[in-house]
């Protein structure tokens, strides 16, 4: 059998070669950067596997395929860490806990009392939702497995630029280029995301915490060693422009907010890229001739790859209609 | 009667902030529901400044409403007006929604700057829609710099609390009759709308209300039935409240049945 081009490879592009890969399909991926690269806007993500969190502002899908993450990334990797997710709220906001409790399900309020046994770094919250179902992981870690797990099983991975893949081009192909892929796809649009990196050795959380807010809801994701993630804007541009003053001030405060020893925290890294979506934020799997456009991941990246790779899979082989498909989908 | 905001009559007295929404899809049908006239538009969020924003704005203009530029988050003269130039380019309008933050708690106007900034964009060819507390002395001084359009707030931004102060906004309405006014700011629930309207106001300008709706389409579609109800409500000659009862049916000649 011809070997199946995969163009790109950030998650999408790795999670659907590896599935690929684990169904006996022959894979080659083209990607510019050798991955895992900063260039893929995956290697700037939170790593959050919270589909019942994610409902509060996204569709009902994103609960329904985000649980296909959990098994996937264990499967392929052994980065998930299962210890659940919190949600939290400053005094002031605590009606935003209310709120975000009625668009969500799936979790136990949580008193100070507890919340400062499970976490005793979150004291200046006064309680919060508990998700204990969810997970997280590092995705850096979890990108690199996926190409170590790749290179083991033979697969070629070419570094160079590559023109655009059309639907009567000789080979079948998989465009996993993300944002780039809005060259053939109209209704893709860019969702800049700012983020931080920073280590904190005084602070440490087991899980990833959400702190609501009404106009700055921020998460912080910890890494391991009092590293930790700190995240995100959502600006509706695709500027990859450096991070501005304002969105640094108001990551930066609301950390501090959760607790004061971020005031001296290191930071390590600051991160800006732009997430690929459609008008609903909800991925799509286009097929056109030899081409198969797999896109608009969104914020969902880790939490939906997994089950786009599923459907990209059932549909090359057994030419099965993708349920992240629309009526442009399926051609 | 009907007041046109620098010429032009709105179809409907809804307009709907475009910030805040889960997707673009519920922004859209939220639209499509509310039968919105006009769209604020933040131009510092949604930049639509560099090439890079123009999704978002293609986006808006597919909405096939009235653009209303804002400042939001603005805190000075000079960020205001720089804002207002960078809007009056990208969204290809004279209309500019203008806000001057004097408090971050509160998000309250600071009207002096506020005046100020009205005066150099109006001279300078906008047509300035000023975010303003219910202070008539202000008012006043907005309309002297150049506004033909008021919009005094209900409560402070995104706080839902409704009309905190009607007899203010009443006293507005009385104080301007030929201004066309318009409640920014505060609305929470449809009834708040309603209540604007039925002060005689022609038109409310709303976002948080909307976006963060649990239902946004169903919660525009409401907010479009209150403001239609209001207006109607007002245009009608509503009664005037008394102290006392008045029985509406006549106690003269009723059955004597017992």
């Amino acid at each position: 059998m011809k070997p199946v081009t995969v163009i790109g490879a950030g998650v999408a592009g790795l999670c659907v070669a590896t599935e690929l890969t684990a169904r006996g399909v022959p894979v080659r991926i083209i990607d510019r950067a050798k991955p895992p690269s900063p260039k893929a806007c995956s290697w700037w993500a939170g790593g959050m596997l919270a589909p019942w969190c994610e409902r509060e502002s996204a569709e009902e899908e994103v609960i329904r395929f985000g649980q296909e993450a959990f098994g996937w990334w264990q499967r392929h990797t052994d980065c998930v860490r299962q210890e659940g997710s919190l949600v939290v709220a400053l005094g002031r906001d605590r009606q935003e806990l209310a709120r975000f409790g009625r668009r969500t399900s799936g979790y136990q309020e949580v008193d100070r009392a507890t919340l400062r046994e499970m976490e005793p770094d979150a004291a200046a919250v006064h309680g919060g939702l508990f998700f204990p179902d969810e997970a997280h992981l590092s995705p850096r870690d979890a990108l690199a497995s996926l190409v170590d797990g790749l290179e083991a099983a033979g697969v070629v991975f070419e570094e160079r630029e590559v023109a655009t893949p059309e639907p009567d081009g000789p080979d079948l192909t998989i465009d996993c280029r993300g944002l780039a892929a809005k060259d053939r796809l109209d209704d893709l649009r860019g969702v800049r995301g700012e983020m931080v990196v920073l280590r904190c050795p005084d602070v440490s959380f087991r899980r990833p915490i959400r702190m609501l807010h009404p106009r700055i809801p921020i998460y912080l994701v910890p890494r391991g060693e009092g590293v930790f993630m700190l995240g995100a804007t959502m600006i509706e541009t695709s500027s990859r422009a450096g991070v501005t003053a304002r969105s640094l001030l108001e990551l930066l405060s609301a950390a501090y907010a959760l607790n004061p020893a971020f005031g001296e925290a290191e930071i390590l890294e600051i991160g800006v890229d732009v997430r690929p979506a459609f008008a609903d934020n909800l991925p799509r799997i286009r097929r056109k001739g030899n081409v198969i456009r797999a896109n608009g991941l969104y914020r969902h990246g880790f939490l939906l790859a997994p089950s786009l790779a599923r459907m990209v899979a059932d549909l090359v082989q057994h030419d099965i209609q993708p349920e992240f498909s629309d009526d442009q989908a399926y051609a | 009667m009907e007041r046109s905001f620098y010429g032009t009559t709105l179809a409907s007295p809804l307009m709907l902030g475009t910030a805040g929404y889960p997707s673009p899809a519920t922004l859209t049908a939220a639209f499509q529901a509310s039968g919105a006239s006009v769209a604020t538009v933040s131009l510092r969020r949604e930049s639509g400044a560099a090439r890079e924003g123009q999704d978002f704005w293609a986006m808006i203009q597919a909405l096939d409403v009235k653009v209303l530029p804002n400042t939001a988050g603005c805190h000075t003269v000079k960020e205001a007006v720089t804002t207002a130039h960078m809007a009056r380019e990208v969204f290809g309008t004279p209309w500019i929604k203008l806000e001057v933050i004097g408090d971050d708690d509160t998000l309250q106007p600071n009207v002096f700057d506020l005046v100020e900034a009205a005066r150099v964009l109006s001279a300078d060819g906008f047509q300035v829609f000023p975010y303003t507390t219910d202070d008539l002395v202000v008012a006043d001084r907005l309309l002297e710099a150049g506004c033909e359009v008021l919009m005094p707030w209900g409560a402070p931004i995104g706080s839902g609390r409704g009309l905190n102060n009607p007899f203010a906004l009443r006293a507005m309405r009385a104080h301007f009759p030929d201004v066309p006014l318009v409640v920014d700011a505060g609305i929470g629930l449809p009834s708040h709308a309603a209540a604007a309207m039925e002060l005689g106001y022609d038109a409310v300008l709303l976002n948080t209300a909307v976006s963060k709706a649990g239902d946004p389409a169903m919660m525009a579609r409401a907010f479009a039935d209150a403001v239609r109800a209001g207006a109607a409500a007002h245009a009608a000659d509503p009664m005037e409240p008394r102290d006392m009862a008045a029985p509406s049916t006549p106690v003269l000649g009723k059955a004597f049945l017992s």
